[in-house]
């Protein structure tokens, strides 16, 4: 798993990247009771916002983490977004992304570091 | 800046729970605890929740004819009040509009007000100048307390006997280990429950024999306002200012017969002449409740359009978020009288997207009061 200093995770799956938020994110977001997913082939660049995540509290953006095509959202968090909170490192992941460079990952943190930006 | 916050008797106590503390209204307040705002909420109407509302300012108002004094200052029959009972009331201004609101209570030879923690400096004040022949006596050595939820009542009579038999917006004096509580059958979420002024040095303690009741749980802000919310309360700097007069805010339950036209007591606050003739005319815009299709909360700030596209911005959310209760995003807002009516489509803007949003009754969740 890789992290970002936005607190989403990405984990390589065959030719694509599954993103998620991670449990540190999801503790501080709080119960979230709406989600709003990107379109499907979708190309976004790096840090736009393409989810939409709103909690008891307020709302948050995920910003895309690389460069990258949308090819597949998880359509159960429109139904429970509260899964966010139950499982935000498994069932609860966000978005598959096709990288034109997967390389671009070797950037991002790994998990002792994102221990380590946590503090 | 946090150097300037103040802390309420219970702030320790807070810490102790596991609450995450942020500023609100000058104080170090309780957001949530380790339960979370969805939690806290479910508790609240299934068990019993306790606030800490300390930071909120007790004041005593004690002279001859205190309750015609203070009908100068709001629109509401205060002489009418009988003595143990309570009401709400809002201070307003000229131009009809209100500076504050809060709770007006008759404990016999003084009257006890209860008002808005960010509020209580300038209410203060607004009382000194204009009843100069009162005793404005603001309290600043109690905690207050409110108990909220169907497990209110068994949960204070095992430690207060006698609460039980309250009604809704009775008040009494009660006697907690020697230490004299003052309390109220009334609160902020919808349910039945008490407020209850307590000497700041036993508030611990006492919190914490509550805390020990079955089924009390601590709640935080975050949950009261979604509680809030969902009965249908206005807050106060959201849901009422100083543009937002009694009647547009939906406020006109809380103008008794005796200070409208042709009572006893008819006007004779500031902006009479405004609210009386609202009352009579009706207001231009109304506040409503609104009931968001779909999931996407509409929060305050948010534009409400008279149409899916082109037409006019018509009114804006005042409150709004995720109703727990419900299980259904909902909000409350201002629009003009005539798109004021239960049932009117509306649209409001949410990042970029108008998306349809209808008027409703309020409140959202009918009210469990013990009338």
């Amino acid at each position: 798993m890789k992290y970002t200093e936005e607190h989403e995770w990405l984990r390589v799956e065959g030719d694509v990247v599954v993103v998620g938020i991670t449990e540190h994110a999801a503790e501080q977001l709080g119960d979230v009771v709406f989600v709003e997913l990107p379109e499907v082939e979708a190309v976004v660049a790096k840090g736009d916002e393409v989810c939409v995540i709103e909690s008891v509290k307020a709302a948050s953006d995920i910003l895309a983490p690389v460069d990258g095509e949308i090819t597949e959202v998880n359509e159960a968090l429109v139904d429970n977004p509260g899964l966010v909170n139950e499982d935000p490192l498994g069932d609860a992941w966000f978005f598959k992304m096709k990288l034109d460079d997967m390389s671009v990952l070797d950037d991002l943190m790994t998990e002792d570091e994102y221990k380590d930006f946590l503090g | 800046m946090t150097d300037s916050l103040r802390r309420t008797p219970l702030y320790d106590l807070h810490v102790q729970l596991g609450a995450k503390m942020v500023p609100f209204a000058g104080y170090e307040m309780p957001v949530q605890y380790p339960m979370g705002v969805m939690g806290e909420h479910n508790h609240t109407r299934s068990a019993a929740g306790l606030f800490d509302v300390s930071h909120m300012g007790q004041v005593i108002l004690r002279g001859p004819d205190a309750a015609l004094a203070l009908e100068r200052l709001v629109p509401v029959d205060v002489a009418g009040l009988g003595e143990g009972r309570q009401r709400y009331a809002m201070f307003t201004n000229d131009a009809g509009g209100i500076l504050d609101d809060l709770m007006v209570a008759n404990r016999g030879d003084h009257l006890f007000l209860v008002v808005n923690a960010a509020c209580k400096a300038q209410d203060v004040a607004h009382l000194r100048a204009g009843l100069p022949e009162l005793e404005v006596i603001e309290i600043t050595d109690r905690a207050l307390l409110a108990l909220q939820g169907p497990g209110a009542e068994a949960a204070l009579q095992a430690l207060v006997p006698g609460v039980a038999a309250m009604r809704f917006m009775d008040v009494g004096n009660f006697d907690w280990q020697g230490h004299a509580l003052w309390v109220s059958r009334s609160g902020y979420t919808g349910e039945d429950g008490y407020e209850i002024s307590v000497p700041a040095a036993q508030a611990v303690d006492f919190a914490q024999a509550l805390l020990d009741q079955p089924g009390v749980a601590p709640i935080g802000l975050g949950a009261r306002d979604s509680l809030r919310l969902e009965a249908g309360l206005c807050l106060y700097g959201h849901d009422i200012d100083t543009t937002t007069t009694p009647v547009a805010a939906n406020l006109t339950w809380a103008i008794q017969k005796a200070r409208r036209s042709g009572g006893a007591r008819a006007g004779g606050f500031p902006g009479a002449e405004t609210i009386l003739r609202e009352l009579t005319e009706g207001a231009t815009t109304l506040r409503v409740g609104l009931r968001p299709e779909g999931r996407a909360p509409m929060r305050e700030g948010t534009v409400l359009w008279d149409a899916p596209e082109g037409g006019a911005a018509i009114g804006k959310v005042t409150s709004g978020g995720f109703g727990p209760s419900i299980g259904a995003p909902i909000a409350m807002g201002y629009v003009p009288a005539a798109l004021a009516t239960s049932g009117t489509a509306l649209w409001g803007d949410v990042r970029g997207k108008r998306l349809p949003v209808t008027v409703s009754d309020l409140p959202f969740r009918p009210s469990t009061y013990k009338r």
